[in-house]
């Protein structure tokens, strides 16, 4: 579920990665020293829905120090019902050139 | 009354796997009873992303994770009741339930899923001195009013256990405008993934501190502060340690418990470490027809583990109603008991049978410590049948073993089986 992973490095250059025990782990471990990225998941408000909030996210992972750009940039976004899983509610999020999609149907 | 093939009782992650697996093993009467106004469970609140790697090779959100399900119970036109509180079930197989609409009604299955998950342990099951003023929630409450109810449940927060619900709601609360203090653990180490305490607690710079307890709760009206000072390795607090926190908040992420009610009152044995009944390698309790899978048999970190658990459970509930009894009579056995032994807290599970269990039997268990360079393995009797080495292992990490056919069949009249951790 998770293996401890070493990443030797001289100066700014990836010499090796040992530990992980598949490729994900050496793609993750490879951008966690150089440019490390999250998938940021927060809520919005939904009117006339079933919720008062929908689930949403960075379509795909963004730059770890834009995270709370991400968030600023969702502070007045709200949307109506129906909304449906994978719907687009902001496009590039805060200049990061990725969209923020809902996560879940409201109706 | 009523009557069905298969009756699943609850429709979280669980029971949504465990119905798709018995209907593709042929199985279609079947009825999930689910106590909330939709399905999906406890998925639908955990918003963050991580769930589904094992599963589907991508990484979703919970409420995503739960959707893939759904469609297949919903494409299936797999039957299920929500707003459905069970109150009761009876050896012999009977579910008592009651709705709005229905009033209360009863159930005569064939075969029960047992899949109901677990509730967190709450602050009078811990003891902290204190006031009890309003602002002392469970983690997983607020992580309900923030996500789907869309309330915070405060702006100053401590965290007392670090649990990975807790870890997930410094994160979250960080994000809605909260400033989260510190996290404090008991132990010495941390009960959540590593992976959460990277992304959640040192992205935010959020301190952890272990070895470390409430100690005192002020506010008379609303929480106002809390204290927290550091534990020995008697877990009693070292004098002068103290360290008081300004704060309006504090969540609890200090264990969650299988919710084993009805478990309980049908009168299937119990395991003491897990909180969830004892099953066999089919996941059967020792009421015979009656499965159980998911947290409410022993408490998880990863839904993908519960996915396959109850897939698992849905494919022998399908093959128990395809039997007859009299099959069901000649394949009694005698069930090898599996101990957990040297740093080894429990395994599910408990039982297996030699003639009647599949080719691979994965053996899930606990570890107690976090050990490191270890060897994990698996003894029939006296003879060393399994034994690897594992780097590391803790207890916030379930970790799991196959046991094969072949491994049993070379030995005569097995009398146990023990997993345990040895040094070399």
């Amino acid at each position: 579920m998770g293996c401890p992973v070493r990443v030797k490095m001289e100066g700014n250059t990836i010499i090796s990665v040992t530990g992980n025990t598949c490729n994900r782990g050496d793609i993750y471990a490879r951008k966690e020293v150089t440019n490390p990225t999250r998938i940021v998941t927060t809520t919005i408000p939904v009117s006339g829905g079933s919720c008062q909030v929908v689930s949403v996210k960075t379509k795909i992972d963004i730059p770890k120090d834009r995270i709370f750009d991400c968030i600023r940039a969702l502070k007045d976004i709200s949307v109506k019902a129906p909304v449906f899983a994978g719907d687009v509610v902001l496009k590039d999020v805060a200049g990061t050139g990725v969209d923020i999609v809902t996560t879940r149907n409201v109706t | 009354m009523e009557k069905h093939d298969l009756v699943i009782i609850g429709g979280g992650p669980a029971g949504l796997a465990a119905a798709d697996s018995a209907y593709e093993s042929g199985i279609r009467d079947i009825v999930i009873l689910e106590r909330d106004h939709e399905l999906g469970g406890i998925l639908n609140q955990c918003i963050h992303n991580g769930f589904g790697l094992h599963t589907f090779n991508e990484e979703l959100t919970g409420p995503e994770y739960a959707e893939r399900y759904i469609r297949r119970i919903l494409e299936k036109k797999i039957p299920f009741i929500l707003n459905t509180m069970v109150m009761d079930i009876t050896k012999d197989k009977v579910v008592t339930a009651i709705n709005h609409e229905k009033g209360m009604f009863k159930i005569k299955a064939g075969a029960i899923i047992l899949a109901m998950g677990c509730r967190e342990r709450p602050r009078g099951a811990l003891n902290i001195p204190g006031y009890r003023p309003a602002g002392i929630y469970s983690a997983g409450t607020a992580q309900r009013l923030v996500n789907m109810e869309g309330f915070m449940p405060g702006r100053k927060v401590v965290i007392l256990g670090s649990g990975d619900i807790g870890l997930i709601m410094a994160r979250r609360l960080t994000l809605e405008g909260a400033k989260v203090e510190v996290v404090a653990e008991l132990l010495p180490y941390s009960g959540g993934l590593k992976r959460n305490i990277v992304q959640c607690l040192n992205d935010f710079d959020i301190p952890l501190k272990l070895n470390h307890t409430v100690i005192d709760i002020e506010g008379k009206e609303r929480v106002t502060g809390v204290t927290i000072a550091e534990v020995g390795s008697d877990r009693k607090l070292i004098p002068g340690t103290e360290e008081h926190y300004d704060c309006d908040t504090l969540l609890l992420s200090v264990g969650l418990i299988p919710e084993n009610e009805l478990t309980r009152l049908m009168g299937a044995s119990m395991n003491r470490v897990t909180g969830g009944p004892d099953v066999s390698e089919s996941l059967e309790t020792d009421v015979a027809g009656v499965f159980a899978c998911g947290n409410v048999l022993h408490v998880h970190d990863l839904v993908d583990y519960v996915s396959q658990e109850a897939k698992l459970a849905g494919k022998n509930a399908a093959q128990y109603l395809e039997e007859k009894d009299g099959d069901r009579e000649l394949k009694k056995e005698r069930r090898i008991p599996i101990y957990a032994e040297n740093g080894i807290r429990y395994t599910v599970p408990m039982t297996v049978s030699p003639k009647k269990m599949p080719d691979t039997v994965t053996i899930r268990f606990r570890v107690a410590n976090i050990y490191k360079d270890i060897f994990e393995s698996v003894y029939v009797d006296d003879k060393r049948i399994l034994h690897r080495k594992k780097q590391i292992v803790a207890p916030g990490e379930m970790e799991n073993i196959s046991l094969t056919r072949e491994n049993l069949q070379n030995i005569s009249h097995p009398g146990k089986i023990t997993v345990k951790l040895e040094e070399t």
